[in-house]
Protein backbone atom coordinates (compact mmCIF):
# COMPACT_ATOMS: atom_id res chain seq x y z
CA UNK A 1 0.00 0.00 0.00
CA UNK A 2 1.03 3.54 -0.62
CA UNK A 3 -0.66 6.75 0.43
CA UNK A 4 -0.58 10.13 -1.26
CA UNK A 5 -1.61 13.08 0.90
CA UNK A 6 -2.48 16.34 -0.87
CA UNK A 7 -0.90 19.16 1.13
CA UNK A 8 -3.01 22.20 1.90
CA UNK A 9 -0.90 25.36 2.09
CA UNK A 10 -0.62 29.06 1.27
CA UNK A 11 2.72 28.73 -0.60
CA UNK A 12 4.51 29.53 2.69
CA UNK A 13 3.32 27.14 5.36
CA UNK A 14 1.78 23.68 5.56
CA UNK A 15 -1.84 23.98 6.68
CA UNK A 16 -2.47 22.42 10.08
CA UNK A 17 -5.29 20.28 8.68
CA UNK A 18 -2.84 18.33 6.51
CA UNK A 19 -1.10 16.95 9.62
CA UNK A 20 -4.34 15.23 10.61
CA UNK A 21 -4.70 13.70 7.15
CA UNK A 22 -1.15 12.32 7.48
CA UNK A 23 -2.21 10.57 10.70
CA UNK A 24 -5.15 8.96 8.88
CA UNK A 25 -2.67 7.74 6.24
CA UNK A 26 -0.46 6.30 9.00
CA UNK A 27 -3.44 4.34 10.30
CA UNK A 28 -4.13 2.96 6.83
CA UNK A 29 -0.51 1.80 6.68
CA UNK A 30 2.17 1.70 4.00
CA UNK A 31 4.36 4.47 2.60
CA UNK A 32 3.21 8.06 2.78
CA UNK A 33 4.11 10.54 0.06
CA UNK A 34 3.01 14.15 0.02
CA UNK A 35 2.01 16.24 -2.97
CA UNK A 36 2.72 19.96 -2.76
CA UNK A 37 1.32 21.90 -5.70
CA UNK A 38 1.72 25.65 -5.68
CA UNK A 39 3.73 28.59 -6.91
CA UNK A 40 7.03 29.49 -5.26
CA UNK A 41 6.09 26.93 -2.65
CA UNK A 42 9.64 25.86 -1.72
CA UNK A 43 9.19 26.67 1.98
CA UNK A 44 6.12 24.40 2.06
CA UNK A 45 8.05 21.49 0.53
CA UNK A 46 10.86 21.93 3.07
CA UNK A 47 8.41 21.97 5.97
CA UNK A 48 6.47 19.02 4.54
CA UNK A 49 9.65 16.94 4.34
CA UNK A 50 10.04 17.27 8.13
CA UNK A 51 6.64 15.78 8.92
CA UNK A 52 7.15 12.52 10.80
CA UNK A 53 6.59 9.32 8.83
CA UNK A 54 6.70 10.81 5.35
CA UNK A 55 8.71 8.96 2.66
CA UNK A 56 8.87 11.54 -0.08
CA UNK A 57 7.52 14.95 -1.02
CA UNK A 58 6.56 15.60 -4.64
CA UNK A 59 6.61 19.28 -5.50
CA UNK A 60 4.89 20.78 -8.53
CA UNK A 61 5.97 24.42 -8.44
CA UNK A 62 4.14 26.19 -11.25
CA UNK A 63 2.09 29.37 -11.67
CA UNK A 64 -0.93 27.32 -12.75
CA UNK A 65 -1.16 25.89 -9.22
CA UNK A 66 -0.60 29.23 -7.47
CA UNK A 67 -4.13 29.65 -6.20
CA UNK A 68 -5.05 25.96 -5.94
CA UNK A 69 -7.85 26.25 -8.48
CA UNK A 70 -9.66 22.92 -8.58
CA UNK A 71 -9.63 22.51 -12.37
CA UNK A 72 -5.84 22.70 -12.68
CA UNK A 73 -4.95 20.93 -9.45
CA UNK A 74 -7.25 18.00 -10.27
CA UNK A 75 -5.38 17.35 -13.52
CA UNK A 76 -2.15 16.96 -11.55
CA UNK A 77 -3.70 14.67 -8.93
CA UNK A 78 -5.08 12.50 -11.75
CA UNK A 79 -1.55 12.07 -13.15
CA UNK A 80 0.09 11.34 -9.80
CA UNK A 81 -2.62 9.15 -8.19
CA UNK A 82 -2.09 5.92 -10.19
CA UNK A 83 0.48 3.93 -8.29
CA UNK A 84 -1.09 4.83 -4.97
CA UNK A 85 -3.71 2.78 -3.15
CA UNK A 86 -5.03 5.78 -1.20
CA UNK A 87 -5.19 9.50 -1.94
CA UNK A 88 -6.12 11.67 1.04
CA UNK A 89 -6.82 15.31 1.75
CA UNK A 90 -8.25 17.12 4.74
CA UNK A 91 -12.00 17.75 4.68
CA UNK A 92 -11.57 21.51 4.54
CA UNK A 93 -12.96 23.75 1.81
CA UNK A 94 -9.66 23.08 0.00
CA UNK A 95 -9.95 19.28 0.08
CA UNK A 96 -13.71 19.23 -0.40
CA UNK A 97 -13.37 21.40 -3.50
CA UNK A 98 -10.66 19.51 -5.39
CA UNK A 99 -10.93 15.87 -4.31
CA UNK A 100 -14.33 15.06 -5.85
CA UNK A 101 -13.18 16.61 -9.13
CA UNK A 102 -10.05 14.43 -9.17
CA UNK A 103 -12.09 11.38 -8.11
CA UNK A 104 -14.55 11.77 -10.97
CA UNK A 105 -11.75 12.19 -13.52
CA UNK A 106 -10.25 8.95 -12.19
CA UNK A 107 -13.69 7.30 -12.16
CA UNK A 108 -13.37 6.53 -8.45
CA UNK A 109 -15.84 7.09 -5.65
CA UNK A 110 -14.88 9.49 -2.89
CA UNK A 111 -15.25 8.61 0.77
CA UNK A 112 -16.02 11.92 2.44
CA UNK A 113 -14.96 13.04 5.92
CA UNK A 114 -13.81 9.76 7.41
CA UNK A 115 -13.66 9.69 11.21
CA UNK A 116 -12.11 6.24 11.63
CA UNK A 117 -9.97 3.79 9.67
CA UNK A 118 -11.26 0.23 10.23
CA UNK A 119 -8.99 -1.40 7.67
CA UNK A 120 -7.30 -0.29 4.44
CA UNK A 121 -10.61 -0.56 2.59
CA UNK A 122 -13.15 0.10 5.34
CA UNK A 123 -13.88 3.45 6.93
CA UNK A 124 -16.40 5.12 9.22
CA UNK A 125 -18.00 8.38 8.19
CA UNK A 126 -20.77 10.47 9.71
CA UNK A 127 -24.03 10.98 7.83
CA UNK A 128 -27.18 12.94 8.69
CA UNK A 129 -25.29 15.68 10.51
CA UNK A 130 -23.48 13.10 12.61
CA UNK A 131 -26.69 11.51 13.89
CA UNK A 132 -25.56 8.26 12.29
CA UNK A 133 -22.20 6.69 11.58
CA UNK A 134 -21.86 4.62 8.41
CA UNK A 135 -19.19 1.96 8.04
CA UNK A 136 -18.39 1.72 4.33
CA UNK A 137 -16.15 -0.62 2.36
CA UNK A 138 -14.62 0.55 -0.92
CA UNK A 139 -14.12 -1.67 -3.95
CA UNK A 140 -12.09 0.94 -5.89
CA UNK A 141 -8.41 0.26 -6.55
CA UNK A 142 -7.60 3.84 -5.60
CA UNK A 143 -9.42 5.04 -2.51
CA UNK A 144 -10.10 8.77 -2.64
CA UNK A 145 -10.61 10.07 0.90
CA UNK A 146 -11.21 13.30 2.76
CA UNK A 147 -10.39 13.29 6.46
CA UNK A 148 -12.37 14.93 9.25
CA UNK A 149 -9.48 16.49 11.12
CA UNK A 150 -10.91 16.48 14.65
CA UNK A 151 -10.98 12.67 14.75
CA UNK A 152 -7.27 12.21 13.97
CA UNK A 153 -4.42 13.69 16.03
CA UNK A 154 -1.98 15.95 14.19
CA UNK A 155 1.19 14.19 12.98
CA UNK A 156 4.42 15.64 14.38
CA UNK A 157 5.62 18.44 12.13
CA UNK A 158 9.27 17.65 12.82
CA UNK A 159 11.46 14.60 13.06
CA UNK A 160 11.02 13.47 9.47
CA UNK A 161 13.62 13.69 6.72
CA UNK A 162 11.80 12.87 3.51
CA UNK A 163 13.35 13.46 0.11
CA UNK A 164 11.97 16.30 -1.97
CA UNK A 165 11.32 15.48 -5.61
CA UNK A 166 10.36 18.22 -8.07
CA UNK A 167 7.76 17.03 -10.58
CA UNK A 168 6.07 18.57 -13.57
CA UNK A 169 2.66 17.77 -14.96
CA UNK A 170 -0.95 18.77 -14.79
CA UNK A 171 -2.41 21.27 -17.20
CA UNK A 172 -3.51 24.85 -17.21
CA UNK A 173 -7.14 24.39 -18.15
CA UNK A 174 -7.77 28.13 -18.39
CA UNK A 175 -11.26 27.51 -17.02
CA UNK A 176 -11.07 29.79 -14.02
CA UNK A 177 -8.84 32.44 -12.53
CA UNK A 178 -8.34 33.77 -9.05
CA UNK A 179 -9.38 37.37 -8.38
CA UNK A 180 -9.08 38.11 -4.68
CA UNK A 181 -9.48 36.79 -1.18
CA UNK A 182 -10.96 38.60 1.79
CA UNK A 183 -9.44 36.97 4.85
CA UNK A 184 -10.86 37.38 8.31
CA UNK A 185 -9.09 39.39 10.97
CA UNK A 186 -5.80 37.62 11.60
CA UNK A 187 -5.61 38.86 15.18
CA UNK A 188 -8.36 36.48 16.15
CA UNK A 189 -7.78 32.95 17.35
CA UNK A 190 -8.30 30.30 14.65
CA UNK A 191 -11.67 28.67 15.15
CA UNK A 192 -10.68 25.21 13.95
CA UNK A 193 -7.67 24.83 16.24
CA UNK A 194 -8.78 26.85 19.29
CA UNK A 195 -8.80 25.11 22.69
CA UNK A 196 -11.76 27.22 23.77
CA UNK A 197 -14.59 28.51 21.59
CA UNK A 198 -17.31 30.97 22.57
CA UNK A 199 -20.22 30.81 20.12
CA UNK A 200 -23.30 32.94 19.70
CA UNK A 201 -26.66 32.17 18.15
CA UNK A 202 -29.82 33.93 17.15
CA UNK A 203 -30.31 34.91 20.80
CA UNK A 204 -27.47 37.42 20.41
CA UNK A 205 -29.98 39.58 18.50
CA UNK A 206 -27.35 41.57 16.57
CA UNK A 207 -23.82 41.53 15.25
CA UNK A 208 -22.89 44.34 17.63
CA UNK A 209 -23.79 42.19 20.61
CA UNK A 210 -21.05 39.72 19.59
CA UNK A 211 -18.64 42.27 21.15
CA UNK A 212 -19.65 40.73 24.51
CA UNK A 213 -18.49 37.32 23.29
CA UNK A 214 -15.24 38.73 21.92
CA UNK A 215 -14.49 40.23 25.30
CA UNK A 216 -15.00 36.88 27.06
CA UNK A 217 -13.04 35.12 24.31
CA UNK A 218 -10.09 37.50 24.70
CA UNK A 219 -9.85 36.70 28.40
CA UNK A 220 -9.92 32.95 27.73
CA UNK A 221 -7.66 33.00 24.66
CA UNK A 222 -10.67 31.65 22.83
CA UNK A 223 -12.01 31.86 19.29
CA UNK A 224 -15.48 33.16 18.52
CA UNK A 225 -17.93 31.00 16.58
CA UNK A 226 -21.58 31.20 15.61
CA UNK A 227 -24.60 29.11 14.75
CA UNK A 228 -26.08 29.01 11.28
CA UNK A 229 -29.01 31.07 12.58
CA UNK A 230 -26.61 33.86 13.56
CA UNK A 231 -24.94 33.70 10.15
CA UNK A 232 -28.29 33.59 8.33
CA UNK A 233 -29.42 36.63 10.30
CA UNK A 234 -26.34 38.49 9.08
CA UNK A 235 -24.84 38.98 12.58
CA UNK A 236 -21.45 37.51 11.63
CA UNK A 237 -19.66 36.20 8.52
CA UNK A 238 -20.03 32.60 7.39
CA UNK A 239 -16.46 31.61 8.28
CA UNK A 240 -17.53 31.67 11.94
CA UNK A 241 -20.25 29.10 11.31
CA UNK A 242 -20.03 25.93 13.37
CA UNK A 243 -22.23 23.07 12.19
CA UNK A 244 -23.06 20.45 9.61
CA UNK A 245 -22.40 22.81 6.75
CA UNK A 246 -19.88 25.01 8.50
CA UNK A 247 -16.84 24.05 10.53
CA UNK A 248 -16.72 20.90 12.61
CA UNK A 249 -14.69 21.55 15.75
CA UNK A 250 -13.81 19.77 18.99
CA UNK A 251 -12.29 22.24 21.45
CA UNK A 252 -11.65 21.46 25.13
CA UNK A 253 -14.36 23.93 26.05
CA UNK A 254 -17.30 25.11 23.95
CA UNK A 255 -19.51 27.84 25.35
CA UNK A 256 -22.81 28.14 23.47
CA UNK A 257 -24.54 31.45 24.12
CA UNK A 258 -28.09 32.04 22.91
CA UNK A 259 -27.92 28.92 20.73
CA UNK A 260 -30.97 26.67 20.76
CA UNK A 261 -29.07 23.60 19.59
CA UNK A 262 -30.50 22.70 16.19
CA UNK A 263 -29.43 19.29 14.83
CA UNK A 264 -27.18 20.90 12.27
CA UNK A 265 -25.38 23.01 14.90
CA UNK A 266 -24.81 20.06 17.24
CA UNK A 267 -23.14 18.26 14.33
CA UNK A 268 -20.36 20.82 14.42
CA UNK A 269 -19.58 20.92 18.15
CA UNK A 270 -20.85 17.88 20.01
CA UNK A 271 -17.39 16.27 20.04
CA UNK A 272 -16.15 19.12 22.27
CA UNK A 273 -14.74 17.85 25.58
CA UNK A 274 -16.78 20.18 27.78
CA UNK A 275 -19.89 22.01 26.60
CA UNK A 276 -21.47 24.97 28.38
CA UNK A 277 -24.87 26.29 27.36
CA UNK A 278 -26.24 29.67 28.36
CA UNK A 279 -29.84 30.14 27.22
CA UNK A 280 -33.02 31.61 28.70
CA UNK A 281 -35.14 28.73 27.35
CA UNK A 282 -34.75 25.78 29.69
CA UNK A 283 -36.31 23.52 27.03
CA UNK A 284 -33.67 24.34 24.40
CA UNK A 285 -32.11 21.15 22.95
CA UNK A 286 -28.62 22.53 23.58
CA UNK A 287 -29.06 21.62 27.26
CA UNK A 288 -29.27 17.93 26.30
CA UNK A 289 -25.65 17.93 25.18
CA UNK A 290 -24.33 20.48 27.69
CA UNK A 291 -22.14 19.38 30.59
CA UNK A 292 -22.99 22.62 32.35
CA UNK A 293 -26.20 24.47 31.60
CA UNK A 294 -27.13 27.92 32.83
CA UNK A 295 -30.72 28.99 32.27
CA UNK A 296 -30.37 32.76 32.21
CA UNK A 297 -30.74 35.91 30.17
CA UNK A 298 -27.50 36.02 28.22
CA UNK A 299 -27.42 39.82 28.36
CA UNK A 300 -27.00 39.53 32.13
CA UNK A 301 -25.01 36.30 32.30
CA UNK A 302 -22.33 37.10 29.70
CA UNK A 303 -21.23 40.43 31.23
CA UNK A 304 -21.20 38.71 34.64
CA UNK A 305 -19.06 35.91 33.20
CA UNK A 306 -16.75 38.51 31.66
CA UNK A 307 -16.27 40.13 35.06
CA UNK A 308 -15.78 36.81 36.84
CA UNK A 309 -12.92 35.69 34.57
CA UNK B 1 -29.29 30.63 -21.58
CA UNK B 2 -30.75 27.45 -20.17
CA UNK B 3 -30.01 26.49 -16.59
CA UNK B 4 -30.16 22.99 -15.13
CA UNK B 5 -30.80 22.89 -11.39
CA UNK B 6 -30.08 19.56 -9.70
CA UNK B 7 -32.12 18.84 -6.61
CA UNK B 8 -32.31 16.05 -4.07
CA UNK B 9 -35.12 14.74 -1.90
CA UNK B 10 -33.92 14.38 1.69
CA UNK B 11 -35.14 13.91 5.24
CA UNK B 12 -36.52 17.21 6.51
CA UNK B 13 -33.68 19.06 8.30
CA UNK B 14 -35.86 19.58 11.38
CA UNK B 15 -36.39 15.84 11.80
CA UNK B 16 -33.80 13.86 13.75
CA UNK B 17 -32.51 10.85 11.82
CA UNK B 18 -33.26 7.50 13.50
CA UNK B 19 -31.05 4.53 12.84
CA UNK B 20 -32.87 1.28 12.03
CA UNK B 21 -32.65 -1.44 14.65
CA UNK B 22 -30.94 -3.82 12.22
CA UNK B 23 -28.24 -1.16 11.55
CA UNK B 24 -28.90 -1.29 7.81
CA UNK B 25 -29.51 2.44 7.48
CA UNK B 26 -31.61 5.39 8.58
CA UNK B 27 -35.36 4.86 8.89
CA UNK B 28 -37.10 6.93 6.21
CA UNK B 29 -40.52 5.29 6.47
CA UNK B 30 -43.30 7.73 7.34
CA UNK B 31 -41.02 10.70 7.98
CA UNK B 32 -41.28 14.15 6.46
CA UNK B 33 -39.15 14.56 3.34
CA UNK B 34 -38.27 17.81 1.66
CA UNK B 35 -36.06 19.40 -0.98
CA UNK B 36 -32.47 19.62 0.30
CA UNK B 37 -32.12 23.19 1.63
CA UNK B 38 -29.02 23.99 -0.44
CA UNK B 39 -30.82 22.80 -3.59
CA UNK B 40 -33.48 25.41 -2.81
CA UNK B 41 -30.74 28.05 -2.73
CA UNK B 42 -29.52 26.81 -6.12
CA UNK B 43 -33.01 26.94 -7.62
CA UNK B 44 -33.70 30.37 -6.13
CA UNK B 45 -30.53 31.69 -7.78
CA UNK B 46 -31.61 30.28 -11.14
CA UNK B 47 -35.00 31.97 -10.78
CA UNK B 48 -33.30 35.30 -10.04
CA UNK B 49 -31.07 34.88 -13.09
CA UNK B 50 -34.18 34.35 -15.19
CA UNK B 51 -35.88 37.35 -13.59
CA UNK B 52 -32.73 39.38 -14.34
CA UNK B 53 -32.96 38.46 -18.01
CA UNK B 54 -29.83 36.30 -17.96
CA UNK B 55 -31.59 32.94 -18.29
CA UNK B 56 -34.60 31.99 -20.38
CA UNK B 57 -35.41 28.51 -19.19
CA UNK B 58 -34.90 26.62 -15.96
CA UNK B 59 -34.99 22.84 -15.86
CA UNK B 60 -35.07 21.14 -12.49
CA UNK B 61 -33.80 17.55 -12.40
CA UNK B 62 -33.48 14.79 -9.85
CA UNK B 63 -32.52 11.14 -9.77
CA UNK B 64 -34.67 8.86 -7.64
CA UNK B 65 -37.72 6.73 -7.09
CA UNK B 66 -41.47 7.32 -6.96
CA UNK B 67 -41.76 10.22 -4.56
CA UNK B 68 -38.95 12.20 -6.15
CA UNK B 69 -41.72 13.64 -8.30
CA UNK B 70 -43.05 15.52 -5.22
CA UNK B 71 -39.73 17.26 -4.80
CA UNK B 72 -39.61 18.17 -8.47
CA UNK B 73 -43.19 19.52 -8.24
CA UNK B 74 -41.99 21.72 -5.40
CA UNK B 75 -39.26 22.99 -7.72
CA UNK B 76 -41.86 23.71 -10.39
CA UNK B 77 -43.99 25.51 -7.82
CA UNK B 78 -41.00 27.66 -6.88
CA UNK B 79 -40.83 28.63 -10.55
CA UNK B 80 -38.82 26.19 -12.65
CA UNK B 81 -40.21 25.80 -16.18
CA UNK B 82 -40.06 22.03 -16.44
CA UNK B 83 -38.74 18.97 -14.66
CA UNK B 84 -36.83 15.81 -15.48
CA UNK B 85 -36.89 12.78 -13.24
CA UNK B 86 -34.35 10.06 -13.90
CA UNK B 87 -36.16 7.13 -12.39
CA UNK B 88 -34.44 4.51 -10.26
CA UNK B 89 -35.21 2.89 -6.93
CA UNK B 90 -31.50 2.36 -6.27
CA UNK B 91 -29.60 4.74 -4.02
CA UNK B 92 -26.87 5.95 -6.35
CA UNK B 93 -23.54 7.35 -5.18
CA UNK B 94 -22.51 10.89 -6.14
CA UNK B 95 -20.24 9.66 -8.96
CA UNK B 96 -23.14 7.82 -10.59
CA UNK B 97 -25.47 10.79 -10.08
CA UNK B 98 -22.88 13.01 -11.76
CA UNK B 99 -22.73 10.66 -14.76
CA UNK B 100 -26.51 10.79 -15.11
CA UNK B 101 -26.67 14.57 -14.76
CA UNK B 102 -23.89 14.98 -17.33
CA UNK B 103 -26.10 13.28 -19.90
CA UNK B 104 -29.06 15.45 -18.95
CA UNK B 105 -26.97 18.64 -19.13
CA UNK B 106 -25.59 17.72 -22.55
CA UNK B 107 -28.92 16.62 -23.98
CA UNK B 108 -30.59 19.82 -22.84
CA UNK B 109 -27.74 22.04 -24.00
CA UNK B 110 -27.60 24.04 -20.79
CA UNK B 111 -24.87 26.64 -20.18
CA UNK B 112 -25.02 26.57 -16.39
CA UNK B 113 -25.68 23.90 -13.82
CA UNK B 114 -26.60 24.98 -10.32
CA UNK B 115 -26.63 22.54 -7.39
CA UNK B 116 -26.61 22.65 -3.62
CA UNK B 117 -23.15 22.44 -2.08
CA UNK B 118 -24.07 19.42 0.01
CA UNK B 119 -27.02 17.14 0.63
CA UNK B 120 -27.88 17.06 4.30
CA UNK B 121 -28.55 13.31 4.34
CA UNK B 122 -25.27 11.68 3.27
CA UNK B 123 -23.21 14.90 3.69
CA UNK B 124 -20.96 13.90 0.79
CA UNK B 125 -20.37 17.33 -0.78
CA UNK B 126 -19.28 15.78 -4.10
CA UNK B 127 -21.87 15.84 -6.88
CA UNK B 128 -21.35 19.35 -8.27
CA UNK B 129 -17.57 18.96 -8.38
CA UNK B 130 -17.84 15.54 -10.03
CA UNK B 131 -20.35 16.78 -12.59
CA UNK B 132 -18.10 19.73 -13.41
CA UNK B 133 -15.18 17.34 -13.91
CA UNK B 134 -17.10 14.98 -16.19
CA UNK B 135 -18.42 17.85 -18.30
CA UNK B 136 -14.94 19.44 -18.41
CA UNK B 137 -16.50 22.72 -17.33
CA UNK B 138 -15.47 25.42 -14.86
CA UNK B 139 -16.18 24.75 -11.20
CA UNK B 140 -17.35 27.23 -8.58
CA UNK B 141 -18.29 25.67 -5.25
CA UNK B 142 -19.80 27.21 -2.08
CA UNK B 143 -21.03 30.32 -3.91
CA UNK B 144 -22.34 33.26 -1.93
CA UNK B 145 -22.53 35.63 -4.90
CA UNK B 146 -22.81 34.96 -8.65
CA UNK B 147 -22.54 37.59 -11.37
CA UNK B 148 -22.76 36.41 -14.97
CA UNK B 149 -21.62 38.68 -17.78
CA UNK B 150 -21.50 37.14 -21.24
CA UNK B 151 -19.24 34.10 -21.26
CA UNK B 152 -17.67 34.92 -17.88
CA UNK B 153 -18.96 34.74 -14.34
CA UNK B 154 -17.52 36.34 -11.23
CA UNK B 155 -18.22 34.24 -8.20
CA UNK B 156 -17.62 34.79 -4.51
CA UNK B 157 -16.97 31.56 -2.64
CA UNK B 158 -17.30 30.80 1.08
CA UNK B 159 -13.99 29.22 2.07
CA UNK B 160 -12.61 28.33 5.51
CA UNK B 161 -10.52 31.49 5.72
CA UNK B 162 -13.18 33.92 4.51
CA UNK B 163 -14.34 34.84 1.04
CA UNK B 164 -12.58 34.02 -2.22
CA UNK B 165 -13.52 35.63 -5.52
CA UNK B 166 -12.81 33.80 -8.76
CA UNK B 167 -13.69 34.34 -12.37
CA UNK B 168 -14.92 31.34 -14.34
CA UNK B 169 -15.56 30.74 -18.01
CA UNK B 170 -19.03 29.64 -18.99
CA UNK B 171 -20.35 26.97 -19.23
CA UNK B 172 -19.91 26.21 -15.56
CA UNK B 173 -21.14 24.13 -12.65
CA UNK B 174 -21.76 26.09 -9.46
CA UNK B 175 -22.79 24.96 -6.00
CA UNK B 176 -24.82 27.13 -3.65
CA UNK B 177 -23.93 28.07 -0.10
CA UNK B 178 -26.50 29.31 2.38
CA UNK B 179 -25.81 33.01 2.02
CA UNK B 180 -26.34 33.00 -1.74
CA UNK B 181 -29.97 33.99 -1.29
CA UNK B 182 -33.15 33.44 0.70
CA UNK B 183 -35.37 30.93 -1.14
CA UNK B 184 -38.89 32.18 -1.81
CA UNK B 185 -41.98 30.69 -0.24
CA UNK B 186 -44.31 28.80 -2.50
CA UNK B 187 -47.88 30.09 -2.68
CA UNK B 188 -50.92 27.91 -3.26
CA UNK B 189 -51.62 29.20 -6.81
CA UNK B 190 -48.00 28.28 -7.67
CA UNK B 191 -48.60 24.75 -6.41
CA UNK B 192 -51.68 24.47 -8.64
CA UNK B 193 -49.81 25.88 -11.62
CA UNK B 194 -46.94 23.44 -11.05
CA UNK B 195 -49.27 20.50 -11.60
CA UNK B 196 -49.63 21.49 -15.24
CA UNK B 197 -45.93 22.04 -15.95
CA UNK B 198 -44.09 19.38 -17.99
CA UNK B 199 -42.45 16.52 -16.13
CA UNK B 200 -40.29 14.15 -18.20
CA UNK B 201 -39.42 10.75 -16.83
CA UNK B 202 -36.37 8.87 -18.03
CA UNK B 203 -35.63 5.33 -16.91
CA UNK B 204 -32.09 5.11 -15.55
CA UNK B 205 -31.48 1.84 -17.40
CA UNK B 206 -32.22 3.52 -20.74
CA UNK B 207 -29.14 5.76 -20.36
CA UNK B 208 -26.68 2.86 -20.61
CA UNK B 209 -24.36 4.21 -17.90
CA UNK B 210 -22.15 2.41 -15.39
CA UNK B 211 -23.84 3.53 -12.20
CA UNK B 212 -22.77 0.62 -10.01
CA UNK B 213 -21.96 1.55 -6.43
CA UNK B 214 -18.29 1.44 -5.44
CA UNK B 215 -18.96 1.51 -1.73
CA UNK B 216 -20.92 -0.98 0.29
CA UNK B 217 -22.42 0.10 3.57
CA UNK B 218 -21.60 -2.56 6.15
CA UNK B 219 -23.57 -0.95 8.93
CA UNK B 220 -25.09 2.28 10.15
CA UNK B 221 -25.04 2.98 13.89
CA UNK B 222 -25.95 5.71 16.28
CA UNK B 223 -23.00 7.63 17.67
CA UNK B 224 -22.32 7.41 21.38
CA UNK B 225 -24.44 9.88 23.27
CA UNK B 226 -23.05 12.37 25.77
CA UNK B 227 -23.53 11.77 29.47
CA UNK B 228 -26.17 13.98 31.05
CA UNK B 229 -24.88 17.26 32.37
CA UNK B 230 -25.89 19.46 35.25
CA UNK B 231 -27.75 22.75 35.48
CA UNK B 232 -25.85 25.37 37.43
CA UNK B 233 -27.63 28.17 39.24
CA UNK B 234 -25.32 31.07 38.74
CA UNK B 235 -22.41 32.42 36.73
CA UNK B 236 -20.13 32.09 39.77
CA UNK B 237 -21.04 28.42 40.16
CA UNK B 238 -20.36 27.90 36.44
CA UNK B 239 -16.92 29.52 36.67
CA UNK B 240 -16.11 27.53 39.81
CA UNK B 241 -17.00 24.25 38.07
CA UNK B 242 -15.07 25.09 34.91
CA UNK B 243 -12.01 25.93 37.03
CA UNK B 244 -12.08 23.18 39.63
CA UNK B 245 -14.20 20.32 38.27
CA UNK B 246 -13.70 20.37 34.49
CA UNK B 247 -10.36 22.20 34.79
CA UNK B 248 -10.71 23.75 31.35
CA UNK B 249 -10.11 27.41 32.25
Amino acid sequence: MANLVIVEHDNNEVGAATLHAVTAAQQIGGDIDLLVAGENCGPVAEAAAKIAGVSSVKVADDAKFGHHLAENLATLIVEVAPGYSHVLASATTFGKNVMPRASALLDKAQISEIVEVKSPDTFVRPIYAGNALATVQSSDDIKMITVRTIKFEAAADEGGSAGVEPISGGSDTGLSSWVSQAVSDNDQVDLTSAKIVVSGGRGMQSGDNFAMLHSVADKLGAAVGASRAAVDSGFVPNELQVGQTGKVIAPDLYIAVGISGAIQHLAGMKESKVIVAINNDSEAPIFQVADYGLVADLFEAVPELDTAL
Amino acid sequence: MKILVCVKRVLDPQVKARVKADESGVDLANVKMTMNPFCENALEEALRLREGGIAEEIIVASVGGGKTEETLRHGLAMGADRAIQVVTEDALEPLAIAKVLKQVAEQEGVALVLAGKQAIDDDSNQTAQMLSALLGWSQATYCSEIKIEGDQATVTREVDAGLETIQVKMPAVMSADLRLNEPRYVKLPDVMKAKRKPMDKIELDSLGLDTANRLSTLKVEEPEGRAAGVIVNSVSELVEKLRNEAKVI
